[in-house]
């Protein structure tokens, strides 16, 4: 039954494919449908799950034997694991997802290939579904390569652009840097533990020698780090923005980016048997949610800024999840909540896009409160769920997530503040920029709100951004239901809850009123006289740069200079055996004169040395 | 003696080129309907015989097919068929008529030649995966050459002889440093058994040659496979030939024949020499890891399609040779679904390229840009072969490699961790291509390129589900092969390592 | 009966036909050394068939005879097309048969 979830986005992505052009005309229809299919089916096995005792919960279900080799006791099922953390997903994949297709057609209602974008985007759902719902790391790593090949597609979606190409190649190359430890990490867990199942990986964890869960730990990390765009694989995800703005809330917000959390909370057995490896995960996290931050509080470009925004949140993930049983509940919970803000908020932006001829300037935006109303009421409640207001989502999970880093240590507790305070400023400076300030938009820009399919997912996505916190906390509710998957332990900060509400809130206020007060004046054109943190976030904190550099010239030079090794050496050494025996034969063949007398001389010395040989040894 | 299966299969093309030379008006058929109605017979008898291979079977050959053939010399016309062969014969009987459809213009003078020696490859490749007599291996390994040798020099770019000769050289090399050792074996084993034989099961189960004899005669014929498969640094053949050469010919040299090379690696030499292979391998593994990363890296320097895709190969058979000599069960598996793997991504890459390059008869890839908007669904195919080429999950390629690296981890991890750099290597060889390709703004070049048309499309198709088929369910490769890999094992001596932890594994 | 003196004279001939075949370049007196060392050749022969007194020598002195003449029909015929078509009977003006 739950292989249908999949099946279907799956089939109607096939579909779509091979029917080409003729499916023109019902293919966004079919793709809205097969994911609104998915969802409505995932909401009933959830229904079911949840009417069902909690140690009856988590069922396993084997479609068929994939990979077998008796002989070495190897064997893979293609065999999907539904339980309360798997069924989260689901859900929030497929409602996200379906509401992210709606609003698609009225975003792509001009785009010449729309039907290939709703291929892509259902071909993501499905691959994102086998990502969560496979039962062990080798069917999880093709829902991971799966997702990677959708992102891959739709970063690459305008293909005429040179920079969107460039940008979706960059994408899938930094994922195989993760995957090369997603790679090694279950190639490892074969060789200890004879199989690569998630039960048996929790079974074996707690008898393995330490450096099994130190180094699947941080393999597993890398591979994170590649999905998530986490430090130091984190420069993809800013030219990700290339794509389509339904893209970037999808899939680069929302769901395929927080893969890397769900496989850290996922393998939970073996980070908590290594303390190092979840230190080095808090330690990813904490780096990637303050440059995240700082790269979003300096890009002009709206949807940069939120991507570097969601590098941020996306730190504050990792760093929970890193924190152990006190934080892998609210990592995911942080995740779900965050996947309804960010998307509104994404959305928000290609609706403002949307509006003033595809421009992504926020200093070209300002006033658009007037004439977009809804847009500006979803974004702002996107905006108070991130920054953290009660009772809006992000405030629950963020609050949460930095009592428990408080508990795990004070420098994690400082970043995690820190991260709050400079969330609300840039997120104050992008809503002041861009709905409150006077306006200075372009001469032939004439805003506008969006149609009705763009809008209305932006309501609904909001109403979650606004409510979901207060539903899923209510009475410890969330951690009761993950607890089985992941474990719980409340922590134990040092200081009282009031007492951390207050100073969250307080360093929040400071962000937003710092805000408000720098950016009570907006230049057209970016000032170009700036600190020096704020050139360099401008540059992404010099990721490209230290990438150009480490890796790519090199990386460059090192072909060329092999290319040139292979012709003029390898092949020079074969081309030189060649030209050898040519040259020796040009000069051996002098010795053919024509003349008789030589050739009988020869003939006569030849007899000659041969009598004098048969002398000699019969002697 | 049983149904002679295996010699239908062997004379079909045979008997398809004869036909090709019968004056006309006693043929209905047109030459091209006579190549493509024989490899599909071919590929029939195959699939009737992989229906009755027993897979469970303990015995060494099955269908056999004997002749005596120079009886003072104990060589015998030998068909046999192994799980290792009957993979790689499937593969052989899938591609060639996938090929001569894919070609069926790209000739239009001399293409009665052209038909001829693409089946005499055909059969050559056949021949060579069945035979089980040492000599008659030894005969079509080098008889192959000429077929091979006709196809690049006659039908190619500007400087396709050069390339031919080239090609020749490194085959004759090789063969002749194989020919040495056959001789030298037949001797040893005259001397050991009494009496001369040249099978290949009698070889490897009744002889115990002595560790210095072993060690040359395992160099003779590794020397020789090697140059075949192609391995670092005996590589320089491959791009040059596969620059000159035509798309449908490039496939059938990479996607077969140059197979021969791997499997006599897996099929004589661990048998024959166990001692010495497992005495080599260390030193193997390392010339295969090496070759896997500088094939990579390679590929992403080249100008041209055709170059790169070689490369590419190159990296590849890095990985089947490593799977081998893993001597593992998994690593050895891995090999031959790697094989199968390869041999349709290369397909898919050549022909789909091809139908590109045969346009504008240029192969270089800055004078192309923006194919996707003019040809959408050949840019769809050359991804989807890009993708198959890169190993990602989902398709066989990814199963292969996976099997191949841990097959190989599970032994030497330090050069299993290096070959996996090359995932990340073949992501930029592979996208780079297609982004400069068919990606940005179009360009002169591409402007009146014509898409596939739908004849076209149901040529790859095959290609593509096939690649999605061994992808998603790989197991008719991995069962049929099984009981020969684990044959091969027990003739190597090697067992496969045990988890660390965790549950004993029931054999 | 002591052979040396005869085998002496057979090398002593032998040596003269060789040192013609090799020194001299007009093809007529070429060949005729080569005679010369034919028949060097049958003198050997025919002193070991007296030496042993067995006929075995005889028969092949009466072979290299037959092989002998055969050769001069071919011979002759080669050196006097060249003498015409070149108007030279010099073994060295035909050459042309070199690298």
């Amino acid at each position: 039954m739950i292989a249908t979830v999949i099946a279907l986005p799956a089939l109607s992505a096939l579909l779509l494919l091979t029917l080409g052009k003729r499916s023109n005309k019902f293919g966004p229809g079919l793709a809205i449908a097969a994911s609104t299919g998915s969802f409505l089916i995932g909401l009933w096995q959830f229904l079911q799950m949840a009417a069902r005792p909690e140690e009856e919960r988590a069922v396993i279900t084997t479609v068929y034997e994939w990979l077998a080799v008796p002989a070495a006791g190897f064997k893979v099922n293609f065999a999907l694991q539904l339980d309360q953390l798997s069924i989260s997903f689901v859900l929030l994949i497929t409602f996200v997802g379906t509401l992210i297709h709606i609003y698609s057609l009225g975003y792509m209602s001009h785009d010449e290939n729309k039907r290939k974008f709703f291929a892509y985007l259902n071909l993501f759902v499905a691959a994102m579904l086998l990502l969560v719902l496979a039962d062990n790391y080798l069917l999880l790593y093709v829902g991971w390569e799966g997702v990677g090949l959708a992102s891959y597609l739709l970063i690459g979606f305008w293909q005429h652009k040179p920079t969107a190409a460039v940008a979706a190649k960059k994408a899938f190359v930094a994922n195989r840097v993760g995957d090369f430890g997603l790679s090694l990490a279950i190639m490892t867990m074969f060789i200890v533990f004879g199989s690569v199942s998630f039960s048996d990986v929790n079974q074996g964890i707690s008898g393995a020698p330490a450096w099994v869960s130190l180094t699947l730990g941080l393999l597993l990390l890398l591979a994170a780090c590649g999905k998530s765009a986490q430090f130091p694989l984190q420069s993809w995800l800013l030219d990700a923005m290339e794509g389509p703005t339904p893209v970037s809330a999808l899939i680069h917000a929302a769901t395929m980016v927080t893969a890397g959390v769900y496989l850290i909370v996922r393998s939970a057995s073996i980070f908590n048997a290594s303390e190092i490896a979840q230190t080095a995960v808090v330690i990813i996290g904490a780096i990637s949610l303050l440059m995240g931050a700082i790269i979003g509080a300096a890009k002009d470009d709206i949807k940069k800024s939120l991507a570097g925004s969601t590098m941020s949140q996306i730190g504050y993930m990792v760093l929970a999840a890193g924190l152990g049983p006190i934080g892998y509940v609210f990592a995911i919970l942080h995740l779900i909540t965050h996947g309804f803000f960010k998307a509104v908020m994404f959305l928000g932006a290609g609706s403002v896009m949307h509006a003033t001829n595809d421009n992504v300037d926020m200093r070209r935006y300002g006033g658009l409160s007037k004439v977009m109303i809804f847009t500006t009421i979803t974004f702002f409640i996107g905006y108070l769920a991130i920054i953290g207001i009660p009772p809006f989502a992000g405030f629950y999970s963020k609050d949460h997530i930095i009592e428990a880093a408080l508990s795990h240590s004070w420098w994690a507790g400082a970043a995690v503040l820190f991260g709050a305070g400079l969330t609300a400023f840039y997120m104050t400076r992008m809503v002041v920029m861009t709905f409150v300030s006077k306006p200075r938009w372009e001469d032939d820009v004439h805003p506008h709100e969006s149609p009705l399919s763009m809008t209305l997912p932006m309501i609904v996505l909001s109403i979650g951004a606004a409510s979901l916190g207060i539903i899923l906390t209510n009475d410890h509710m969330f951690e009761h239901w993950l607890e089985p998957v992941t474990g719980f332990v409340e922590p134990e900060p040092p200081f009282s809850i009031q007492t951390i509400t207050i100073i969250t809130l307080s360093v929040v206020a400071v962000g937003v009123l710092a805000a408000i007060w720098q950016y009570r004046k907006i230049a057209k054109v970016a000032p170009k006289k700036v600190s020096l943190v704020v050139a360099a976030a401008r540059k992404d904190l010099y990721g490209d740069v230290m990438n150009e550099a480490l890796l790519m010239r090199p990386g460059q030079g090192l072909t060329r200079l092999l290319n040139i090794f292979d012709k003029s050496v390898v092949d020079g050494f074969v081309n030189g055996i060649g030209s050898f025996t040519g040259g020796v034969s040009a000069r051996l063949r002098r010795s053919e004169t024509g003349y008789v007398r030589s050739y009988a001389m020869s003939i006569v010395l030849g007899t000659a040395i041969l009598v004098v040989a048969l002398l000699i040894v019969g002697l | 003696m049983n149904f002679p299966w295996l010699l239908l299969i062997l004379l079909t093309p045979l008997i398809a080129t004869v036909l090709l030379f019968i004056p006309k008006k006693y043929v209905v058929f047109k030459d091209n309907q006579i190549a493509l109605y024989s490899s599909l017979i071919t590929l029939l008898f195959v699939i009737v015989v992989a229906l009755q291979f027993d897979i469970n079977s303990n015995s060494a050959t099955q269908f056999d097919i004997s002749f005596d053939w120079i009886p003072i010399f104990g060589i015998s016309f030998h068909l046999g068929l192994t799980g290792i062969s009957l993979v790689l014969v499937g593969l052989t009987a899938v591609l060639t008529p996938i090929v001569l459809l894919a070609t069926e213009h790209e000739v239009q003078k001399k293409n009665k030649e052209f038909l001829m020696w693409i089946l005499l490859t055909q059969a050559c490749a056949l021949a060579v995966f069945l035979a089980r007599d040492l000599f008659l291996f030894y005969v079509v390994f080098e008889a192959m050459l000429i077929p091979i040798f006709f196809l690049v020099g006659r039908f190619g770019g500007p400087r396709r002889s050069a390339a031919a000769l080239k090609f020749l050289l490194f085959g004759l090399a090789g063969g002749l440093v194989m020919l040495a050792a056959v001789i030298w074996l037949y001797f040893v084993g005259a001397s050991q058994l009494g009496r001369g034989t040249f099978s290949i099961t009698a070889l490897s189960n009744e002889l115990s040659i002595d560790t210095w004899t072993e060690r040359w005669l395992f160099l003779g014929f590794f020397f020789a496979f090697a140059l075949k498969a192609p391995m670092v640094p005996g590589h320089t053949w491959l791009p040059d030939t596969a620059e000159q050469a035509t798309p449908g010919t490039s496939t059938m040299l990479i996607g077969i024949l140059d197979k021969v090379g791997t499997y006599g690696m897996l099929a004589i030499l661990l048998p024959i020499f166990p001692n010495a292979s497992r005495e080599f391998a260390p030193a193997i593994i390392g010339l295969a890891v090496f070759g896997i990363i500088y094939g990579a890296l390679l590929a992403i320097a080249q100008k041209d399609m055709k170059r790169t895709f070689a490369y590419i190969s190159i990296s590849h058979f890095g990985f089947i040779v490593m799977g081998i000599f893993s001597f593992t069960s998994i690593g050895m598996l891995g090999s031959m679904v790697y094989m199968v793997a390869h041999g349709i991504s290369t397909a898919g890459l050549f022909l789909t390229a091809g139908y590109l390059i045969r346009q504008k008869d240029n192969s270089l890839i800055n004078s192309f840009g923006g194919l996707t908007k003019v040809a959408p669904v050949m840019t769809g195919f050359f991804l989807i072969s890009s993708l198959a080429s890169i190993a990602l999950p989902g398709m066989a390629g990814f199963v292969a490699e996976f099997m191949v690296l841990t097959g190989t981890f599970q032994r030497y991890p330090i050069p299993a961790i290096i070959a996996t750099l090359a995932i990340i290597l073949a992501a930029i060889y592979m996208l780079w291509l297609y982004q400069r390709v068919f990606t940005g703004a179009e360009v002169k070049e591409s402007k009146n390129i014509v898409d596939l048309n739908k004849k076209q499309i149901l040529i790859l198709s095959p290609i593509v589900v096939l690649t999605v088929l061994f992808g998603l369910y790989p197991a008719p490769v991995v069962k049929i092969a099984e009981q020969a890999v684990s044959n091969t094992m027990t003739y190597v001596g090697a067992v496969d390592p045990q988890p660390l932890i965790g549950k004993a594994v029931t054999p | 009966m002591n052979p040396s003196a005869y085998l002496v004279l057979s090398g002593i001939i032998f040596s003269i036909g060789a040192l013609g075949v090799l020194l001299r370049r007009n093809a007529i007196v070429a060949f005729m050394s080569v005679e010369l060392m034919l028949n060097a050749a049958n003198l050997a022969f025919v002193t070991g068939s007296r030496v042993w007194g067995q006929l075995d020598g005889q028969t092949t002195a009466f072979f290299v005879m037959v092989v002998a003449a055969a050769e001069v029909v071919v011979g002759l015929a080669i050196i006097l097309t060249i003498f015409r078509t070149r108007n030279s009977a010099s073994v060295d003006e035909a050459s042309l048969l070199r690298w």
